[in-house]
């Protein structure tokens, strides 16, 4: 794989360089040099080029198209002896690509005594594989990357989706690294290439600021992490007819490595932040730790959330529990309320899919009011005491 | 003690900016720093070996200018660096990034431990710290948040879960991601400082730590890039307009009216 330049054709007009979103083009002696640190080969170089001076070579020319692997797979995350709603969500959407691949669908849950397994038909499964066993109970990774690696190379399927939850993101690599094939994390679309037959992967990177389309050309199965609330589930069909299999696990076969001794809880979250339906957060206009109460003023008058954009989490004003953005907790409430907060895409990420977002930032040219459904231009220390006193008397 | 932290030079700021007009990323006067969460990594080692005695190893892989990056782990209390940078590595996914550091930390004789940060600020997928732990074929545990204990070839560890703290052992060696609520950087010292200057970092090529040239670089990377663009924002708010007390008024309408409160 590389990219190269025909200096024959180049006539170092500087197209591509202000194509590269990444500024690794420069244009030396009237020719374009490619700087191959930072290269993604994404190609928007050489389509920019009008004298079809750029080539890049991919793996996909020689992508094993007609192997044997089959299906789309949702890894189903129970918590707590109960299926996350990220798996219903992945269902969905699974669905969907399942159908574009005329290809099934199944589910994998591992647990013990996992409640309403079968729902996971009625959200879209055709095939669940249900591994019911006393080891997954304490949330111990190793069983589960054991098992999921032996169901994946004994059924093949070509896709396989887990929730980029805490658990999803530090087990499904391992499942992946073991399967030496490729992962995409945190995508926010999936969709299918139909001719080639591979699953079109799209995330944010570099914060927020660029999205990327990967894709996993050669190795199988294509594996791929979505946040919680990405997608939206469907409404259970009772009618769905699926298949239940339920597979005996082989204890004898794996030890974990690594043992629970205990857990303490955190007692401080009033409200849990991904499951609130409204959720008020602040950012860095707040300009102190102390005017943090404000935004738990309005929040308590809600009934909803607290919930923070980076840098007050940065500054220590609140733990990071209550970030929201791309590298803290997606929400999608129904009521969204940004106080101070300019709007940098990386929180954006966090909560753009919110019913209805209310900002109020004292700069109207704030990103934040480009994704909010009502914007307020105003001082916050005026604003928000009065809109919480009216709430209370409302 | 014998720890291998792994660290990432990356952009300094994440709010990085688009120019308009060519739609590309501005570069020009973003300074590179170590990924945040690879500091904390890298305290802990120091940490860990101030208390069990032992070496601290920095690793990175990337471009030759990470060597500078690598000379601020040493002033900061890291024993030794390694800079594993080869044209063949350029362009590597996470895949092939683990790959990658774990052939170097196998040529690294005895380790104990291998420390990351949980993920990079850059790239977001904190898939290599447990991509690592498997191409290694060792334990691992994510979102440390404090070590307890090391004895007698174990590790106790508390580590950050969904709603609370669990506390986690396992056998060394082992590889461990923490997080930011680990503990505070300590600032070069001078004696570091001085130490950072001479110091020999040794750049590991491919052919140095024994990796296969199809399993590193764009050529081992299993995902591909096919395209890139820029994500669009339409405005869509509905700017209320008067005075504080009118703005409120009809907030508070509006969000009656939708049955929000």
């Amino acid at each position: 794989m590389a990219i190269y330049v025909d200096k024959e054709k180049c006539t170092g007009c500087g197209s591509c360089q202000e194509a590269c979103p990444f500024g690794l083009i420069d244009i030396i002696d009237e020719k374009a040099n490619i700087k191959i640190e930072g290269c993604t080969l994404c190609g928007v170089c050489s389509d920019g080029c009008s004298f079809e001076a750029i080539r890049i070579e991919r793996e996909i020319e020689k992508a094993l198209i007609g192997d044997d692997h089959r299906g789309v797979w949702v890894f189903a995350e129970q918590y707590r002896g109960e299926i996350r709603s990220v798996a219903y969500e992945l269902l969905a959407k699974a669905r969907a690509l399942a159908a574009t691949l005329e290809t099934g669908l199944s589910a994998v849950c591992l647990g013990q005594n996992v409640n309403h397994v079968e729902q996971l038909v009625a959200f879209g499964a055709d095939k669940i594989y249900v591994v019911d066993d006393p080891i997954f109970a304490d949330g111990s990774e190793d069983p589960y990357v054991f098992e999921l690696v032996r169901l994946i190379k004994q059924y093949k399927p070509e896709i396989v989706l887990a929730g980029a939850t805490p658990f999803g993101r530090s087990f499904f690599p391992r499942v992946a690294a073991q399967l030496n094939t490729g992962l995409t994390a945190d995508c926010t679309g999936l969709d299918i290439d139909t001719e080639k037959r591979l699953l079109l992967q799209t995330r944010p990177t570099f914060g927020g600021n660029i999205m990327a389309t990967i894709i996993c050309p050669v190795k199988r199965p294509q594996m791929a992490t979505v946040r919680p609330r990405v997608f939206k589930k469907n409404v259970p069909d009772a009618s769905h007819k699926g298949e239940t299999i339920r597979v005996d696990f082989k204890k004898a076969s794996v030890t974990s490595k690594t043992k629970l001794l205990n857990f303490i809880a955190d007692l401080t979250e009033r409200v849990k932040l991904e499951d609130a339906d409204i959720v008020v957060a602040g950012g860095r206009g707040l300009g102190k730790p102390e005017n943090f109460k404000l935004i738990r003023d309005l929040a308590a008058a809600l009934n909803g959330a607290v919930a923070s954009s980076r840098p007050p989490v940065d500054e220590g004003w609140i733990p990071y529990s209550h970030q929201v953005g791309q590298t803290g907790k997606t929400v999608c409430p129904k009521l969204y309320i940004a106080v101070g907060i300019s709007g940098a895409v990386q929180h954006l990420a966090g909560m753009q899919t919110a019913d209805c977002i209310i900002a109020i930032n004292d700069d109207p040219n704030a990103p934040i009011f480009q994704v909010a459904t009502y914007g307020i231009v105003g001082d916050l220390f005026q604003i928000v005491p009065l809109l919480t006193e009216k709430l209370k008397n409302a | 003690m014998n720890i291998v932290v792994c660290l990432k030079q990356v952009p300094g700021t994440t709010e990085v900016k688009i120019d308009p007009v060519k739609n590309t990323l501005i570069r020009q006067g973003i300074k590179s720093i170590v990924n945040p969460f690879d500091a904390y990594a890298l305290e802990e080692g120091v940490r860990l070996k101030e208390r069990y005695t032992g070496k601290v190893t920095a690793i990175s892989m990337g471009p030759p200018q990470a060597v500078d990056m690598l000379r601020d782990a040493i002033s900061t209390g890291a024993d030794e660096a390694v800079i594993l940078s080869d044209i063949a590595f350029a362009g590597a996914d996470t895949w092939a990034t683990a790959y990658t550091l774990g052939k170097a930390v196998r040529k690294i004789n005895n380790f104990d431990l291998v420390i990351c940060g949980r993920q990079t600020i850059d790239g977001d997928t904190g898939q290599v710290g447990p991509e690592l732990a498997e191409m290694l074929g060792i334990p691992f545990i994510a979102y440390v948040s404090k070590v307890e204990e090391i004895t007698d070839r174990k590790i106790r560890v508390q580590r950050m879960a969904e709603d609370g703290y669990e506390t986690i052992e396992t056998t060394l060696p082992a590889v461990i991601t923490v997080v930011k609520e680990i503990n505070i950087p300590r600032l070069p010292s001078f004696r570091g400082m001085t130490k950072a200057k001479t110091a020999q970092v040794p750049t590991w090529k491919a052919e140095d730590i024994g990796a296969e040239k199809e399993n590193v670089g764009l050529a081992g990377s299993a995902t591909q890039v096919v395209k890139i663009f820029f994500p669009k924002i339409v405005q869509t708010a509905e700017m209320l307009k008067g005075d504080a007390e009118t703005q409120i008024n009809s907030l508070v309408a509006k969000l009656k009216e939708a049955k929000l409160i």
